[in-house]
């Protein structure tokens, strides 16, 4: 049997009172694309904010690529491995699209400035936004933002890519845009948990779904099943008001 | 290049043309980003740099008898106020990060120490903590030098000016940490989450990420504790450094003619802190970001 490249068992967290996450498990194979979906509140930023240790868990394991996440140094070591897209992109504001991908490159992977700009260059050509690389944040579209955003994160060569709702701050018109530079990772092998309600996204690319409410994981399994045979009476609740829409 | 761009416009802004007849040069591309561009416009305050100190100048030109006179006493006095600001107002700058960080940071030990200190330093008044380093901390350092056997701390003579920068840092400090703690707090937390997730470490993503961002917020409060700090600078006259405010007092004392002494030095401070200003607002329109 392979080992999973994201190991999860069962990992508590509190926020003060609130318990956002309550034993949550999960393993994900190296190349699998899953996809997480649930109401608001369930948990699902948290679990993934947990995988790189942005967010500190109560108790449980959580092993990335065979690293224990437990000390400074295992962090760091596993940030480096695993890219993060947000919803609300957060590119370096006072940095250029080409600054955005540059800067953690030289710091964290000590590349030179010319083979980082190099790497830069190709992924914004990759993700369709050549043009734009010396402009700033504030003078790119929310789908050209999200899309240097991947690059940047893509631009550390990652092992895993963690997207949380990636495409809900964007006006529809750019949905499209980012999604097809997520198919086209997923096209290419890259191990990615997805938290998103994009269904049609799911269906095309995910390996998994899963169903998260109450921070726990209620149902899991193949997008096409689990979207129109859900077992649990919370998953048809929770797709029946998604579906409506 | 500073002073270059300033007189040329101080020129234009004498000619009654429109700029762009005379402004034919293309400037160079940049990328600004949109609400920090920069100002072309001459700092329409400038006039009242100018104003000022043609009226020093005629002032000493016209009346050379007490003016010229005293500015010659006092313009010792005058170096000591500018050094002492900006010897100060480094190390206020240094202290002010150091403790806007304390403030800020997860460990509880450091984020109370910090704290401590900026909640106790801003409850006593400036002049009071000049008075206690000039006149108690000496005596303390001399109390402990014979405690421990020390001589070097045991015979310690008090410099006046290194315990008036000492005072000076360490309150203005406590005022600029608080500075420092908002503009750092009022970057969005994703950009440090960003940041952090790319594998950059707490220090790198402050250093290449937060504060660059945090310059631009905090520069106009920064730049009003400059002025404040050189304004307050005339505080040390009473704890023997011969700044500018104290070689007035000096002046009067031999020649009594109150009226033309502090005309003067009140000018002088008025000049000083006015070009601050001007200086302040010119960097404030020269960020990119
Ligand atoms: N930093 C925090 N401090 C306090 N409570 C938090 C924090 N982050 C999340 N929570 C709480 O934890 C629970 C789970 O939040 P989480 O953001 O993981 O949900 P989510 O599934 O991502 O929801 P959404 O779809 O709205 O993004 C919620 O009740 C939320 O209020
Ligand atoms: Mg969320």
């Amino acid at each position: 049997m392979v080992k999973p490249i994201i190991h999860i068992e069962n990992v508590h967290k509190h926020f003060g009172r609130i318990h956002a996450l309550r034993g949550v498990s999960l393993d994900v194979n190296v190349g699998e694309v899953v996809v997480i979906l649930g109401p608001s509140g369930s948990g699902k930023s948290t679990l993934l904010r947990c995988i790189n240790h942005l967010e500190v868990y109560d108790s449980g394991t959580i092993e990335v690529d065979g690293i224990l996440l437990k000390t400074a140094q295992n962090i760091n070591t596993v940030r480096r491995e695993v890219g993060m897209v947000f919803q609300s992109f957060n590119l370096f504001a006072h940095l250029t699209a080409l600054q955005n991908l540059t800067l953690a490159q030289r710091k964290v992977r000590k590349r030179s400035k010319a083979e980082a700009e190099k790497i830069a260059r190709d992924l914004l050509k990759k993700v369709g936004i050549t043009e734009k690389a010396d402009s700033y944040p504030a003078q790119l579209s929310g789908g050209q933002q999200q899309r240097v955003a991947i690059a940047r994160a893509l631009a550390m060569n990652p092992k895993i890519m963690l997207f949380d709702e990636p495409t809900s701050a964007l006006d529809p018109e750019m949905i499209k845009e980012v999604l097809d530079v997520m198919l086209a990772l997923a096209k290419e092998g890259m191990t990615m948990v997805v938290v998103s309600h994009e269904m049609g996204f799911a269906r095309a690319a995910a390996s998994r779904a899963i169903f998260m409410d109450e921070g726990q994981i209620v149902e899991e399994g193949k997008p096409d099943k689990l979207f129109t045979n859900p077992t649990q009476e919370r998953t048809k609740l929770f797709l029946s008001k998604v579906l409506q829409i | 290049m500073p002073s270059d761009g300033f007189f040329r416009n101080l020129w234009r802004s004498f000619q009654k043309k429109p700029p762009e007849i005379l402004e034919q040069s293309p400037t160079p591309k940049l990328n600004f980003i949109p609400g920090a561009e920069p100002r072309e416009k001459l700092d329409p305050w400038w006039w009242l740099v100018v104003a000022v100190a043609v009226l020093l100048v005629l002032l000493i030109a016209l009346k050379p008898d007490p003016y010229w006179d005293i500015f010659l006493f006092v313009r010792d006095g005058l170096a000591i106020t500018v050094e002492l600001t900006v010897i100060s107002f480094v190390f206020i700058i240094i202290v002010g990060l150091i403790g806007g960080l304390g403030r800020i940071a997860k460990n509880p030990v450091i984020h109370f120490i910090a704290s401590l200190y900026v909640e106790i330093i801003r409850g006593i008044p400036l002049l009071v903590q000049l008075i206690w380093w000039y006149y108690a901390a000496p005596a303390l350092i001399k109390e402990i030098g014979q405690a421990i056997h020390w001589d070097f701390m045991a015979n310690y003579v008090a410099n006046p000016f290194i315990l008036a920068v000492v005072g000076l840092v360490v309150c203005y400090g406590a005022y600029m940490a608080e500075i420092f703690r908002a503009g750092i707090q009022s970057i969005p937390k994703g950009q440090m989450e960003a940041s952090r997730s790319l594998g950059m470490s707490y220090l790198q993503s402050m250093i290449h990420v937060v504060l660059p961002q945090a310059i631009r917020v905090v520069l106009p409060p920064v730049g009003n504790e400059f002025i404040m700090l050189l304004k307050d600078t005339s505080l040390v006259s009473v704890v023997a450094v011969a700044d500018l405010t104290r070689r007035g007092r000096e002046f009067m004392a031999a020649h009594f003619n109150p009226l033309t002494v502090w005309t003067l030095i009140a000018l002088l401070y008025l000049v000083l802190t006015l070009v601050a200003a001007r200086f302040i607002s010119w960097l404030e329109t020269r960020r990119k970001y």
